[in-house]
């Protein structure tokens, strides 16, 4: 897919974060910018601006007048006018701007509070046991493919209430969504259309059935005393199947690359199981998989760059968590660093919703692989992929199993 | 006269967005609403000999939420 664009020779002044550079490593770019612009240009999606240190990227979350969340994926297309007004937008409520996203945020907040989300652990640490158990006897398998990619979408295919056996087909969605932005815009709209079919099936038969779970909770959420469109129910049910799945499926293969390379790390969590709290977000500070974007609302001067109405402006909280500025050694991963505001869940009032479910997940899935696969390493380095776009994590990650099998 | 100094924790609920970090570390010293916001419990007083685990809520902010407040208490 980055075959669509050409290669970019100066990331200050034409960046593209689904370039095969970026891909593979964004760092040294962002360190680079981060000495050179701090705020890095290109005319590439009709346009966009790229904040680097952890000061600008607050600057812009915390900013509602001068940004919008109407899209938060950079695409080649911008919302037009048959896409649901700002300030709902499509996905409510990560699309929507105050007022009205204060409004649907706390309708969803209950379900995502530390009680309902431990109410999936068991569930989520069997499901954990159960792949690694089918990996019982191989030496050498993917734990991107074979582990950490199944947890994350059936534990949010259970919270939604969506069969199980539909759990794969949903990978091929995200992938579209958050990877293939630079499909052309018409073939984005038919499959846009087959997610929203699902989805509709999905709402008519809970209608039908009504059930334990966030889509019938959705279906009987009221704002104002008025059940929800059924635009908005669909926009959410999408919004949180593609931020559930991709996000912790990167944030653990992301970790269990670290892990594999780290003998150190690996020994200090099993010796101080008490150390895994500040590990887990350690972690998630280094290679925090998400970044999210704007739209710029007005034509206004941002520290010296001419923003225009319509501009796209990237938020990487992932650059944000390795500025020294912010964080003393950045690059280094401490898993008992103690002073640590990092972002990988945003800032502001669109703090990612799912944050104590992605980090029940990582956390169980670190605890249950280490339990049984103490010892491991990477099978071949160059044979690791990274995801493109706005999502960062490893998308084949073979790994060796050492000592026994467990 | 040696004074005895004590020290509270206050979450400023305007900061806070809500991503329980305190809650987390520290789950005697924080309280959470219904919707996920920080509180701290009663007073916000840390107990002796925990000031270390307060520090760490603190220094977990990302919304730089919660200040630490120290009093010196004269002792008589």
């Amino acid at each position: 897919m980055t075959d669509r664009h050409p290669r970019v020779q100066d990331f200050a002044t034409d960046f593209d974060h689904t370039d095969a550079a970026w891909v593979a490593d964004p760092y040294p770019i962002w360190d680079d910018l981060r000495q050179r612009c701090p705020v890095a240009h290109s005319d590439r999606y009709g346009g966009a601006w790229l904040p680097v240190t952890h000061e600008l990227v607050s600057e812009v979350a915390y900013d509602h007048e001068h940004f919008t969340s109407r899209s938060v994926v950079v695409s080649e297309r911008r919302p037009g006018p048959d896409d649901l007004p700002a300030p709902i937008g499509v996905s409510p409520p990560i699309s929507s701007d105050p007022p009205f996203h204060g409004v649907v945020r706390r309708m969803l907040l209950p379900a995502f509070t530390p009680k309902p989300i431990a109410a999936l652990e068991p569930f989520t640490r069997e499901l954990c046991r159960e792949l690694l158990e089918q990996t019982s006897g191989k030496k050498t398998f993917d734990a991107a493919l074979e582990y950490a990619q199944h947890i994350p979408v059936r534990v949010i295919v259970k919270f939604l209430g969506f069969p199980q056996e539909d759990a794969d087909q949903f990978r091929g969605i995200i992938r579209l969504v958050l990877e293939e932005v630079d499909l052309p815009p018409e073939e984005r709209e038919e499959r846009f259309a087959a997610v929203d079919e699902y989805m509709d099936a999905q709402i008519e038969d809970h209608r039908a059935r009504p059930r334990d779970d966030l889509t019938s909770f959705l279906l009987e959420a009221e704002i104002g005393g008025q059940k929800l469109p059924v635009e908005h129910v669909r926009g959410t049910m999408v919004l949180l199947m593609i931020a559930g799945i991709d996000t912790s499926w990167s944030a653990i293969g992301a970790s269990l690359w670290h892990l594999a390379q780290h003998p150190e790390d690996r020994r200090r969590l099993a010796a101080e199981p008490g150390l895994m709290d500040t590990a887990v977000e350690e972690l998630l500070r280094a290679y925090a998989p998400v970044t999210m974007a704007r739209l710029v609302t007005t034509d206004f001067d941002f520290h010296g760059h001419p923003f225009k109405e319509g501009d796209w402006l990237l938020l990487p909280f992932p650059a944000a968590n390795r500025d020294p500025a912010a964080f003393e050694n950045p690059d280094l991963v401490q898993l008992d660093r103690v002073r640590n505001r990092h972002a990988a869940f945003g800032l502001g009032r669109h703090r990612c919703l799912g944050s104590n479910l992605a980090r029940m997940e990582l956390r169980v899935a670190l605890e249950e692989w280490l339990a049984r696969y103490p010892d491991f390493e990477l099978s071949d380095p160059a044979a690791v992929t990274w995801s493109a776009g706005q999502v960062r994590g490893p998308r084949r990650l073979p790994v060796t199993i050492l000592g026994g099998d467990g | 006269m040696v004074g005895h100094t004590t020290f509270s924790v206050h979450v400023d609920p305007d900061k806070c967005q809500g991503h329980n970090r305190c809650y987390s570390v520290f789950p005697d010293l924080f309280e959470l609403d219904d919707l996920g916001m920080s509180h701290e419990v009663g007073a916000g007083l840390v107990p002796a000999g925990q000031l270390s685990l307060a520090r760490l809520a603190v220094a977990n902010c990302p919304e730089h939420a919660i200040s630490l407040i120290e009093a010196r208490e004269a002792q008589q």
